[in-house]
């Protein structure tokens, strides 16, 4: 399925999840893009970290780079942050160890 | 309310883990002073800031940059620190990119004394740190360098200490792809790091004209290049990778090729920059 010129100029202004690290971070205490995440779309289990993020005016969509499902989405109004995390079956947060 | 030292805990010694911050609050917008203006190519300046309140980051982390016009009308970048974890003060290296809305205002209009809303640091996956241990193959393109000379500061920070000596052994190599000599950003310090430390090796590439004489490589970083320079996949390097889109991919996918585990290769795309 060749594109060409589309598909060249959208790949090449697609980013990571590192990039939705300061939004993710206004959400969530941890940094969420060290945590792992599993696809609800094909059960793939990578860092949030390594989604592939397409920003666009309303919001971002991290996308999972095996089935292009989309994992977690993230829109902003002027009075609301809208997550959608139901593309993740999960996510797992790894903690330091508490000294108890 | 007082100011809290809000330095984080130190790693655990996992990549992974992430120490909670003591209150539930999001990373604050605040702003920085330009303290230095430093050119490090015709397009790259670095900016040295004084962050009140900083506490402390890890290589690999970036800063959100906030810029605000007289008419309200707000846009934001996100930007490597460039410094290490050990370093005085918080550094960014910044190229300006031709028809870039915020870079040409912070390489060419930024005055040491002007402030910059910034907010971080950002991100726990794009990070390395000594305890992570090694060998360490860092893989950049353009402005790719800035996160991964961080990396090298602290490396060499962190090794270059009495106490180090004893313990650590971790060979690190980068492979950097310039278009032209003289856009080689970090060259001498890269150089000088190289010159201080026989377990470094930099190789650089340059893909447009080289100067005379240049004998090392002269094309984009492929995977027949890849396989020279890097480590074989049973030494199972800790690899990053940082640059444009189509830089960060190739490289990412050849490396995965040649049987390196996806899991340790580590990516950070900047997108369409060129490079």
């Amino acid at each position: 399925m060749d594109h060409g010129l589309e598909e060249s100029v959208a790949d090449s202004l697609r980013l990571d999840g590192n990039a939705a690290a300061g939004v993710l971070s206004e959400l969530f205490v941890p940094d969420l893009t060290a945590a792992h995440a599993t696809c609800a779309g094909c059960g793939a289990t990578r860092a949030v970290g390594a989604l592939l993020v397409y920003a666009h005016g309303m919001g971002t969509v991290m996308r999972c780079p095996d089935c292009d499902g989309a994992v977690l989405c993230v829109t902003r109004t002027a009075t609301q942050v809208w997550l959608d995390p139901t593309g993740a079956r999960r996510i797992i947060i790894a903690v330091a160890q508490s000294a108890i | 309310m007082p100011a809290t030292s809000e330095r984080a805990p130190p790693s655990s010694g996992s990549a992974t883990a992430t120490p909670l911050r003591p209150a539930s609050r999001p990373i604050a917008w605040r702003f920085a002073t330009v303290a230095e203006v430093l050119t490090e190519t015709p397009r790259a300046r670095t900016l040295v800031l004084d962050v009140p309140g900083w506490p402390g980051h890890r290589a690999g982390q970036h800063v959100d940059v906030r810029l605000t016009a007289e008419d309200g009308y707000q846009t934001q970048r996100s930007y490597s620190i460039a410094s290490a974890p050990e370093d005085a003060r918080v550094t960014l290296t910044v190229e300006r990119l031709d028809d870039g809305e915020v870079s040409p205002y912070l390489t060419d209009e930024l005055r040491v004394g002007d402030q910059l809303e910034l907010r971080g640091p950002i991100g726990g996956h794009f990070v390395w740190n000594v305890a992570t241990g090694g060998p360490l193959l860092l893989v950049g393109g353009g402005s790719g360098i800035v996160p991964l000379r961080a990396m090298l500061r602290h490396r060499a920070a962190a090794l270059g200490t009495a106490d180090a000596k004893a313990g650590h052994h971790i060979p690190a190599r980068l492979l950097y792809s310039s278009r032209r000599w003289d856009e080689v950003i970090y060259r001498d310090e890269l150089a000088r790091l190289v010159e201080d430390d026989p377990t470094l090796e930099v190789t650089l590439t340059l893909t447009r004209e080289p100067p005379p004489g240049w004998t090392g490589f002269r094309r984009r970083i492929d995977r027949i290049m890849l396989a020279e320079v890097a480590w074989p996949p049973a030494e199972r390097p800790h690899v990053f990778v940082c640059g444009g889109t189509p830089l960060v991919e190739a490289v990412a996918a050849a490396l995965v090729e040649l049987g390196h585990d996806p899991a340790r290769v580590k990516t950070e795309r900047f997108g369409p920059t060129g490079g």
